[in-house]
């Protein structure tokens, strides 16, 4: 069966020259990159290059690259880090602690952000507009003489909205308060840098940009201190104990080398045309459908979209049957999908929550793909919406 | 394409379920495994009284991982679909009340009414399936001379599931297929074993899915509490039949018509619930001999074998899961009311349990014991 691969927002497949500059760090450069001899000057070079490649991805002195398990590690090593740190150097208990975050971010800063609550941190949830927008002016009235945190991400996962991270950046400075940002579903779709966000924490993750999955990076602005998750050597500057994962972080460096010339060459330009012609044309086949985040920017990659009177998950189910792999938000543990809490902030419906659906693309993608995807969901759509008991219902009624 | 059929398969991660997946993917069918998650096992746990974590019970993750499992290991395609918030609405919160009002519910067939053969039934034709399998023991045949779908006992008459399945309709029955309805347990677990279905030995699920250790006072308790309303004080008077008041009990969810045990007062010979008056707090008891009626009314009745009852209608009628069918009279009351006549009295008829009707092995329908 032809399989076309539309979720790339959950996570890309590696690209072939990514693979084949990590292929020779399994067995033949197989050193610790801590170990005195030729082998560790080999892989420890490596990783070297790795950082200054991430480094440049998004502007910033490759010391200030931490590199990390992945985009959840970056998210945590960030805030528990950054609140451990200061925690320490003021004395103070963290009752006094206040952190600013949004209702849309990603759960690995949602779920951190609950866990300080939990330890006896206040953290405000700032609320995004109907487009899935994060207002600065909201995050400036949210900031108390006590904040010592902003945690905004930079683009939506569910929606691919584009936070305005500059202007929460110029507010974070004003204040003089930490700003992190969550830049996973960013990076190698738009241009990333830190100096333009003015950011002092901003992290990304290999396997959203076509690098392998269990690798990532987080970058730390010279002066931040913080507080380590993992103890152990000294690994990273003392950030992040434990050997470097060697071929995944040559995978994240190559990947971070393509990802910037990508941007540059055009590559971003053809995605962000397939997914103009994938939106218009199903919302010109489809009826009672619409854009979840129009009228916002987003990164040119993302479509998140409601279909009424049908219900996401079954919908998913039919489209991969057919050989469609699309998505309808969060996976939780069991496999099962509970409605988007993004989408639900941006005030939709339950049922339109459920009805929507997330279509991501790669730059694997071609125009066969979309071609494709056009001939499956709109076939399947009007199944759904043959057997769907509302739709026949209101479909009566007027 | 080849003209296969598509059959979309109830998976719950047990034994029998699990069978059908591998019998219908081995006869040659496009199968595609479906799994509901119901209920989140962990969400009442550590309240008073329920256990911290329960494994290997329905709707646990141990049995999605199972069911996934299984459609691993015989190659077909495998999804959860997530109906917690319907499995609240329609099973678990009209469980709690029907206790609270005094009678004794049947949340598993109000699963195969709202749930299995409704929702997952809708599902499985959106993603293209022509028919819905489960492991439930049952058949169901279409009669030609009537042109109706019928329910029937199953061959194993000790697995017989059908007094839960009373209530699918017609054109539920038209796309249900019940695989193991011709086959004894013992037979369905070589089956699985023949298949290399690690889970070949599990046990058999015995208890209502949701509450584990299958102490529902407990649930109640501890569902009422999640939800920031105390329990309703329910407590009332214990009182005879003839209305003496002989006692107070702590609330009627405690009590169910039948129930010997626990009452808490001492007189000369032993006692039992004759009936539990939901308005009026009461718990009635009496003796033994008491708890036998002749008569009983069934509402929101479902007819199966038959479009409708003209005329009154002798059947064999089960009370209870474990009931031994009693013969009986059954006419109609009204549109969906039927008056069952037995025979010979019946002990503890409990309102809130369901009344199936049998004539020889086919299920001619069934409602609700008012």
């Amino acid at each position: 069966m032809r399989r076309v691969y539309l979720d790339n927002n959950a996570t890309t497949p590696v690209l072939p020259a990514v693979l084949e500059a990590m292929e020779p760090y399994f067995a033949e450069h197989f050193g610790n990159a801590s170990s005195i001899h030729h082998h560790g000057q080999e892989t420890r070079a490596a990783v070297e290059r790795a950082r200054e490649a991430v480094a440049l991805l998004v502007g910033c002195r490759a010391s200030e690259i931490v590199l990390t398990s992945g985009g959840t590690e970056g998210d945590n090593l960030a805030i528990f880090g950054l609140l451990s740190s200061e925690m320490r150097r003021s004395g103070l208990v963290r009752e006094g602690d206040h952190v600013i975050s949004s209702t849309i971010e990603h759960h690995a800063v949602l779920n951190s952000c609950k866990q300080l609550e939990s330890e006896g941190c206040s953290v405000t949830y700032v609320h995004c507009d109907a487009r899935g927008l994060i207002d600065p002016d909201d995050v400036r009235r949210a900031v108390r003489p006590n904040t010592k945190l902003i945690t905004i991400m930079m683009a939506n996962n569910e929606t691919g909205v584009l936070q305005p991270v500059e202007a929460i950046g110029k507010i974070a400075a004003e204040a003089d308060v930490y700003f992190h940002t969550d830049a996973v579903q960013a990076a190698g779709k738009v241009p990333i840098d830190v100096n333009a966000i003015g950011c002092d924490l901003l992290s990304i993750s290999g396997h959203k940009m076509q690098a392998p999955q269990g690798v990532g990076a987080l970058y730390v602005r010279k002066g931040t201190r913080l507080q380590p998750l993992f103890h152990g050597g000294r690994h990273e500057r003392s950030r992040r104990a434990g050997t470097e994962n060697v071929p995944g972080i040559v995978g994240l460096g190559k990947a971070a080398e393509l990802a910037k010339e990508g941007l540059a060459s055009g590559d971003v330009r053809r995605m962000a045309d397939l997914r103009a012609r994938l939106e218009s044309s199903l919302l010109g086949k489809i009826e009672s459908c619409g854009v979840n985040g129009a009228g916002a920017p987003r990164v040119p990659n993302t479509t998140n979209i409601y279909f009424d009177y049908v219900e996401g998950e079954p919908l998913v189910i039919a489209l991969d049957l057919k050989g469609l792999a699309v998505s309808t938000g969060a996976a939780c543990s069991s496999g099962a999908l509970e409605p988007s809490h993004v989408l639900t902030a941006m005030g939709l419906s339950g049922d339109r929550a459920r009805a929507s659906l997330r279509f991501s693309l790669g730059k694997q993608n071609t125009s066969e793909d979309v071609d494709f995807a056009l001939r499956l969901i709109p076939e399947t759509i009007s199944r759904l919406r043959e057997l769907s008991p509302v739709y026949n219902k209101e479909a009566f009624s007027t | 394409m080849p003209s296969t059929k598509t059959i979309a398969v109830a998976m719950s991660g047990g034994v029998d379920s699990s069978a059908v997946a591998a019998m219908l993917r081995a006869e040659g069918h496009n199968v595609v495994g479906l799994t509901m998650q119901l209920w989140n096992q962990r969400r009442l746990a550590g309240h008073e009284g329920m256990p911290e974590s329960v494994p290997g019970r329905c709707c646990s993750l141990d049995d999605v991982y199972d069911a996934r499992r299984v459609a691993e290991t015989i190659g077909i395609p495998h999804y959860v679909v997530n109906q917690e918030d319907r499995f609240e609405r329609d099973v678990v919160r009209p469980f709690v009340q029907e206790y609270l009002s005094g009678r004794t519910p049947i949340p598993c067939s109000l699963c195969n009414n709202h749930l299995k053969f409704d929702q997952l039934l809708i599902v499985a034709q959106q993603i293209g399936a022509d028919s819905l399998a489960t492991g439930h023991y049952a058949r169901v045949a279409f009669d030609e001379l009537s042109g109706r779908w019928l329910l029937k006992l199953p061959v194993d008459v000790a697995k017989d599931q059908t007094y839960f399945l009373f209530g699918l309709t017609q054109d539920q029955l038209s796309k249900t297929i019940f695989p193991l309805g011709g086959m004894t347990k013992p037979e369905v677990r070589d089956l699985a074993r023949s298949y290399g279905l690690a889970l070949a030995d599990k046990p058999d699920s015995q208890e209502i899915c949701f509450v584990p250790g299958g102490d529902y006072k407990n649930f109640i308790d501890a569902y009422l509490a999640e939800d920031g309303d105390a329990l309703p004080d329910t407590a009332g008077e214990l009182v005879t039949s003839d209305g003496r008041v002989i006692g107070e009990h702590a609330g009627i969810h405690n009590f169910t018509v039948g129930q010997r045990k626990g009452l808490g007062v001492a007189t000369g010979s032993p006692l039992y619930v004759l009936e539990i008056k939901g308005d009026a707090r009461q718990v009635v008891v009496g003796n033994q001999e008491d708890l036998y009626s002749k008569t009983l009314r069934a509402g929101k009745v479902n007819l199966i074998s038959v479009g409708a009852i003209e005329e009154p209608m002798t059947v064999e009628v089960k009370i209870r899961h474990r009931h031994h069918a009693a013969t009986a009279t059954i006419e109609k009351i009204s549109d969906d009311e039927v008056l069952v006549t037995f025979a010979e009295a019946q002990r503890a008829i409990t309102p809130g349990q369901a009344a199936v009707f049998y004539k020889d092995d086919v299920v001619v329908g069934g409602g609700w014991i008012v």
